[in-house]
């Protein structure tokens, strides 16, 4: 493991990525056993910072905190303190004098996780900041990819959605890629950065086309608050167009695994049938994601080369 | 007299012997001694005789040559005296080789008035740079009424601007350009669309995709260039465009500079010199507006300085405090300070691009002189010394110690620079720059 | 350095016929009894133990084995020793007597951590200890039911194991190390 801390897939090893997804598998055999919890991490002092609103991603990792038997502090703040900018330096410093082995931070501003690398001592686990990386999320995503089909090199793997305003996006690109997948996004052209066929992604406004592509597909959750301001029409345009619905569906011979980073908008990017569907993989996702964030944290915080 | 890292009063005679005199103002380029009494050149001549009693500087395989001049600085006085004032200011120039800077009118309160212009003569009487204010266009830099343009002229101004605010209401600005064309002074119009910055936090490209971070476009400032040059045609108009950026605006500036529209602009030493991969650390430092763009672009501002579409260097010196620059990348405060690297950093990029020395000296002293029209003060017998001594070959890298601004906000410090500015003599003051 | 042969394919094939007819022994009820091997190569050897069970008296006892990386208390010092294997329980533990079967028992840490994580999986009816070799030196209060040989040796030396289907030999073997 040559990483120290985990910010982002775009700085990230192949090697430490596929370490961490193999891992994630034996903690997976752990979570079905009737008592989920290893003493691998007694005694260590993680903090869950999140300055941004979050459900899931917070109960994963104090989950996977627990089951590694690590004492966990959480600290929540509203983004609006984060507008005022003073958190973090603030929180920098409140980290040093606590002395946290390990800090797993979510922060609406990107890069805020890689800044506190320069500032702290202790492993930081990046939960997403901003429109930059959710390094976890893409693991886990991974991970049930390899979970399904039993390898991630050479499959090829559409992403749906907003493209431009997605961490969860880029992580997967940049993790996808390392690993040997194809990936195409496919959204509103102006919800995708211009240029990202740097990233070695192809581009396809066509959802028809990318389903007739891939093996998988991952749906990513429309902001509601992005519909009806101009940015996106409406919903029923969105749904017409890029939704993964019912009828579309019908329309392709094929079966392939659909994916969503949650929480889902049933109705507006996929329909409930779809997504409840045995083609989904959502809930292996929900349970990966406890598995290969105990598998982050854990060899992170055992991290003997650097030592 | 001891000199170093010290701003002191030059006394009785000042001897400056076998320098490489470069003064383009009266076309002289030509090794030969200058010799300074009581503040004032008594001679230029080869082999001057020498006193034990005269402070004597060696400045063989030097260039000597005039003090430089800023278009583009903030000195923060009044209102923001704890980033920076007008003594901070000017020693932080006079160690960059400076010796005459415009201020730029974003204090608080706003440069709006001959009053806050008289304010700032009266603070820089006895500063060791000559300090030329600019006024703001619009009062308070609202962007909807004209300031009392005619009256700070009187007072001392040499252009206006609304700095870092666009002026978006194309009708004022129109106003402005024809109104200051009585005056003969250029409207300088930050050239930034603020519906297409859509908050950007750096250059849009392949960084910033890296990064996760909204992108600035470059079309936010061609945009717009386009615009102010189209109504400055119009109205005939003086206009300079501050710290141009991208390859598209220096395209319309041929365009407009082919069409003998009355135009120039300058560009930043970070602008010209370092690319948008200085963020790839989320360096707080390197937030400018608008910001550092892409190597393609830089390749295009390169060529566009040697081709002479760019008319000079301005530093845009831009000090912040601590506290505004170490927080996150999105409420950190735009801009860097420049003084006391804007001619090493120049000069070490522009002399791998083949430039002359002459022609790189020309952007600090007399193109941007010729832009707001001040009537130079040449290397010569009877006038004050304003003269820089400058080592090519010194290479030297930038650390805390050089900075004599109150501000820290470089992502410089710790780079290697080559050629330094090694003495300053200004308003009866000399320095020898630290090492 | 100086290697000693303890054990070599022969005496081991015996030492395991005499675990499997102890635990035969010891235990009446084999429908209720599991072999856990403890990785790695204590599952091997767990495997061994149930092939001449099943070759003495034609039952096919439970067995599976589990990786105790995650459980151990010295994991900073230890973690990349060697790649972690998953664990595999195939029976409801609670409903068994559970043989931990090991290579080596030395400080007895090893067992103190496969007994906590044969405890996530269940509360096993007991739990025995088998072991191939016994070295001394215990850090902890653990003993073992079935000792294939006892080794005296001090806490530096070496005990080297190898099996035939990890290692492509059978043999035990000791390294005095000098200090």
């Amino acid at each position: 493991m040559k990483s120290k801390h985990l910010i982002g897939l775009e700085t990230t090893p192949k090697d430490d990525i596929s370490e961490f997804i193999d891992t994630g598998f034996l903690f997976r055999e752990i979570l079905e056993r009737p008592i989920k919890r290893v003493p691998s991490l007694t005694g260590k002092n993680i903090v869950n910072l999140f300055f941004e609103n979050s459900t899931r991603t917070k109960i994963s990792f104090e989950l996977a905190e627990k089951r590694l038997s690590a004492d966990i502090t959480n600290f929540s703040s509203s983004s609006s303190s984060v507008k005022k900018g003073e958190s973090l330096k603030d929180t920098i410093q409140n980290i040093h004098a606590m002395k946290i082995d390990c800090v797993v931070m979510r922060h609406p501003v990107p890069g805020s996780a890689i800044q506190l690398t320069n500032y702290v001592d202790s492993v930081i686990v990046n939960a997403g900041d901003g429109t930059h990386e959710h390094p976890t999320q893409a693991l886990l995503d991974m991970m049930s990819l390899k979970e399904h089909f039993g390898n991630i090199k050479g499959l090829k793997i559409g992403i749906v959605g907003d493209i431009l305003h997605s961490r969860v996006a880029l992580s997967n690109i940049f993790g996808l890629v390392k690993l040997g997948a194809k990936v195409k996004v496919c959204g509103p052209p102006h919800l995708i950065q211009k240029g990202i066929e740097e990233l070695n992604v192809g581009v396809e406004y066509n959802v028809d086309n990318l389903i007739e592509w891939a093996d998988a597909i991952n749906i990513l959750r429309i902001q509601r608050e992005r519909m009806g301001v101009g940015i996106i029409p409406s919903v029923r345009e969105y749904r017409r167009f890029f939704g993964i619905t019912t009828e579309r569906m019908k329309n392709h011979k094929k079966e392939i695994v659909v994916m969503h980073p949650g929480p889902i908008n049933r109705g507006v990017e996929i329909d409930s049938s779809i997504a409840d569907s045995n083609q989904a993989i959502i809930l292996n996702q929900v349970l990966n994601g406890v598995a290969v964030r105990m598998s982050v944290l854990y060899l992170l915080l055992g991290n003997n080369d650097l030592k | 007299m001891i000199l170093n890292n010290k701003i002191n009063k030059i006394k009785d005679y000042v001897l400056i012997k076998n320098g490489n005199i470069y003064d383009p103002f009266i076309n002289i380029n030509d090794i030969s001694d200058i010799l300074i009494k009581n503040n004032k050149i008594i001679k230029v001549e080869k082999n001057i005789k020498s006193n034990s009693s005269y402070l004597i500087i060696d400045a063989s395989n030097k260039i000597v040559t005039n003090g430089f001049v800023d278009l583009h600085a903030h000195f923060r006085e009044p209102g923001y005296e704890y980033k920076e004032n007008l003594k901070s200011g000017s020693k932080s120039a006079f160690f960059g080789g400076f010796t005459r800077v415009c201020c730029m009118p974003n204090t608080k309160p706003v440069l709006d008035s001959p009053e806050m212009i008289n304010f700032i003569n009266n603070k820089s009487k006895d500063l060791p740079v000559y300090i030329y204010p600019i006024g703001s266009i619009t009062k308070n830099q609202d962007g909807k009424e004209m300031s009392e343009i005619g009256e700070m002229v009187n007072a001392g101004i040499v252009a206006i601007s609304d700095d870092g605010i666009p002026v978006k209401n194309s009708q004022i600005l129109r106003m402005a350009l024809e109104y200051s064309k009585k005056f003969n002074i250029p409207v300088i119009n930050h050239a930034e669309d603020g519906f297409l910055v859509n908050d950007g936090i750096i250059n849009e490209g392949k960084t910033s995709l890296k990064l996760g971070l909204p992108g600035n476009p470059s079309i936010s400032e061609s945009t717009m260039v386009f615009r102010d040059l189209s109504i400055a045609e119009y109205v005939s108009g003086k206009i300079h465009i501050p710290h141009i950026s991208t390859a598209k605006s220096i395209e319309i500036v041929k365009l407009f500079k082919d069409k003998g529209v009355d135009l120039t602009c300058e560009i930043t030493p970070h602008h010209l010199c370092l690319t948008d991969e200085i963020l790839l650390d989320y360096n707080t430092n390197s937030k400018v507006a608008p910001p550092i763009r892409s190597k393609e672009e830089q390749k295009v501002l390169l060529n566009a300085v040697k081709s002479g579409l760019i008319d000079c260097i301005a530093t845009d010196h831009a000090p912040h405090s601590i506290d505004e620059k170490e927080t996150d990348i999105c409420n950190a405060a735009c801009g860097m300070i420049g003084m006391e690297t804007a001619f090493s950093l120049v000069f070490s990029t522009l002399k791998k691009e083949k430039m002359s020395i002459n022609s790189i000296i020309d952007l600090f002293s007399l193109n941007p002189s010729k832009i707001i029209g001040i009537s130079p003060n040449p290397i010569k017998q009877d006038n004050e010394p304003e003269i820089n001594i400058i080592d090519l070959d010194k290479q030297w890298v930038l650390s805390e110690n050089h900075i004599q601004s109150k501000s820290l906000n470089t992502p410089l410090i710790g780079k290697k620079l080559t050629g330094k500015i090694e003495y300053t003599l200004n308003k009866g003051f000399i320095s020898k720059h630290i090492d | 350095m100086k290697k000693n042969l303890l054990l070599n394919t022969e005496k081991i094939d015996s030492i395991i016929k005499r675990l499997a007819c102890e635990i035969i022994e010891n235990n009446i009820s084999l429908e209720k009894t599991c072999l856990i091997g403890i990785k790695s190569r204590g599952d091997l050897i767990a495997k061994r133990i149930c092939e001449k069970i099943f070759e003495i008296n034609g039952y096919e006892i439970e067995f599976g084995h589990i990786d105790v990386t995650f459980y151990r208390d010295d994991f900073l010092s230890n973690l990349g020793s060697h790649k972690i294997g998953p664990s595999r329980v195939n029976v409801d533990i609670s409903k068994y007597n559970v043989i931990l079967v090991d290579d080596v028992l030395f400080t007895g840490r090893t067992i103190k951590a496969a007994l906590d994580e044969i405890f996530s999986f269940g509360r096993p009816l007991s739990v025995q200890l088998a072991v191939l070799v016994d070295r001394g030196n215990r850090q902890l209060p653990i003993k073992a039911n079935y000792i294939g040989k006892n080794i005296p040796s001090s806490k530096t030396d070496q005990v080297h194991v190898y099996v035939k289907n990890y290692d492509g030999k059978d043999e035990v073997c000791i390294v005095e190390c000098e200090k």
